[in-house]
């Protein structure tokens, strides 16, 4: 154990991937990528590649799931089978399943839904190649799309990934914090509501760290908003500065 | 169509009693409804439970066989824990493959116990790279009535706690089992998981099926005997605010106290 820790980490604090303890890995995010999809983003987290579109709002198939009152949100994350090491069987597991729905729920506050009653709008997740926190950068991406869509929403969703790691707190676990570390924290944020829509966690957190290591990733969601504002000025106010 | 009236007819309802401070069912806040468990309830299994959580109802049952140990964990045992609603339980569920709902709920309860590191998974090896005990938890729920993560979670700590173990001793590279000889599971820690809803600006403890057809957002947050934070998982079409979730953490670990001495009289 220990020298897995030595690895994971130096004395004054600096990661595997040579990154501080607050530091965030690259984060590139472009808008309408896709032809056809109504709004689209790609997003290089890390070594992360992701691409999210979104379609709708439009006809729901099939009928019974629309709701009179209210427009649907469908969410699919899926990752490509070359996006691993091992190839991935293509069929969705359960992890991918549970990843669409909490990533479903994450986005569900900030899209406004009730202007669209007996629509879907569908938000379509591929993860080309996946590093540690593909479900926040998708998250990420997938937010951005639904605002290339122009769909009414109430705030962008930032995510991000906070943990302990060598008995520290850090920002944005990769891979290999994230296989051996001590904690993952995913979470997502409306950064202007100041609403947390999705907080996931593994690992082993005492009180005072689990409050450490949730800050932590609040600032770090923070950051990602500027990312994901700026990529959507570019799109639509060229210079970039509006 | 009728059902969205009547749950918004319910919401009024509970929203207007939790104003001033009630619950539907004369509850407090924070407080659970009443938790029973009935240990060794299938003898064919090698550990079982019976959980009641009001009117939600759990039996756990806990099988072990001799497995492969999985590629790149060779010097750990196996342990799984599955869950799932029979149609018997809701007249909402019907047979079939799992939907998300019932992905979520089992992988919630098996992430519970494996991060809480609750057994020791290095003492399940007989043979490191080639034989392991594997442990399987199963957890079916028969009658829901709201809060199926913390029944199926309860149920499954209480399952393995009754269990049993086989004894193997290794004879020429080979386990073979050894008749009349069994052991307790290596226990390292209880987990509990308590999961709280949040309607309006209010948070609940142990949300019941009425309860939970009305709330914003849910949160389950699994601590262990240590009074660490292990396991969350944040549910719902609505969010929390930083505030509230610490508040949440704070009260899973106090609600869960009271569990966890529920829990140490099956030990």
């Amino acid at each position: 154990m220990v020298k897995i820790m030595t690895q994971l980490m130096t004395e004054d604090g600096i990661r595997c991937d040579g990154r501080k303890l607050d530091e965030l890995r690259d984060i590139s995010i472009k808008v309408g990528v896709l032809k056809n999809a109504d709004g689209s983003a790609y997003i290089e987290f890390g070594k992360n590649k992701i691409l999210a579109g979104v379609f709708g709002p439009r006809d729901v198939h099939p009928k019974h799931m629309a709701n009179q009152d209210s427009g649907i949100l469908r969410c699919r994350y899926h990752m490509s089978p070359f996006s691993v090491t091992e190839r991935k069987n293509p069929a969705p597991s359960r992890r991918e399943i549970e990843i669409s729905k909490v990533i479903k729920e994450a986005l569900q506050p900030a899209v406004i839904l009730k202007d669209y009653p007996r629509t879907v709008i569908d938000v379509f997740i591929e993860v080309l190649q996946a590093d540690g926190g593909s479900r926040c950068a998708a998250l990420d991406a997938a937010s951005v799309a639904l605002a290339d869509a122009g769909i009414p929403m109430r705030d962008l969703v930032s995510a991000c990934a906070a943990g302990k790691v060598a008995d520290r707190i850090v920002l944005d676990v990769n891979n290999e914090e994230d296989q051996e570390g001590q904690a993952d924290m995913p979470v997502a944020l409306m950064p202007n509501v100041g609403k947390i829509t999705l907080l996931q966690l593994d690992g082993m957190l005492k009180p005072e760290e689990f409050k450490t290591c949730m800050q932590t990733a609040l600032i770090g969601c923070r950051r990602v908003y500027e990312i994901q504002r700026k990529a959507l000025m570019e799109k639509y106010f060229q210079s970039g500065d509006q | 169509m009728g059902s969205q009236i009547l749950d918004q007819l319910k919401r009024g309802k509970i929203l207007d009693l939790l104003k001033t401070g009630k619950r539907i069912d004369g509850r407090s806040l924070d407080e659970q409804r009443q938790l029973t468990i009935e240990t060794g309830v299938i003898p064919k299994a090698n550990g079982s439970a019976r959980v009641k959580l009001g009117n939600t109802e759990v039996i756990t049952g806990v099988k072990i066989q001799l497995d492969k140990p999985f590629p790149d964990l060779g010097d750990k045992g196996i342990l799984i824990c599955t869950a799932e609603i029979l149609p018997l339980a809701d007249p909402n569920v019907e047979p079939g493959p799992p939907n998300e709902e019932v992905i979520e709920l089992a992988r919630v309860v098996d992430r519970g116990i494996r991060e809480t590191e609750m057994i020791d998974l290095h003492k399940l090896v007989l043979i490191e790279n080639k034989s392991v005990i594997g442990m399987f938890i199963d957890s079916s729920v028969i009658d829901s009535g709201g809060n199926l993560f913390d029944a199926c979670s309860y149920a499954s700590v209480a399952g393995i706690l009754s269990c049993t173990v086989p004894k193997y001793e290794v004879k020429d590279e080979a386990p073979v089992l050894v008749e009349g000889v069994t052991s307790k599971p290596p226990i390292k820690t209880l987990p509990v998981s308590v999961t709280m809803a949040r309607i309006g600006d209010y948070i609940i403890v142990d949300p019941t099926k009425d309860e939970e057809s009305c709330m914003d957002a849910r949160i389950t947050i699994t601590t262990n005997s240590d009074g660490n934070i292990c396991a969350v998982q944040k549910g719902g079409s609505d969010g929390f605010t930083a505030e509230q979730l610490i508040q949440c953490s704070e009260t899973a670990l106090s609600v869960g106290k009271k569990i966890r001495k529920q829990l140490e009289q099956l030990m």
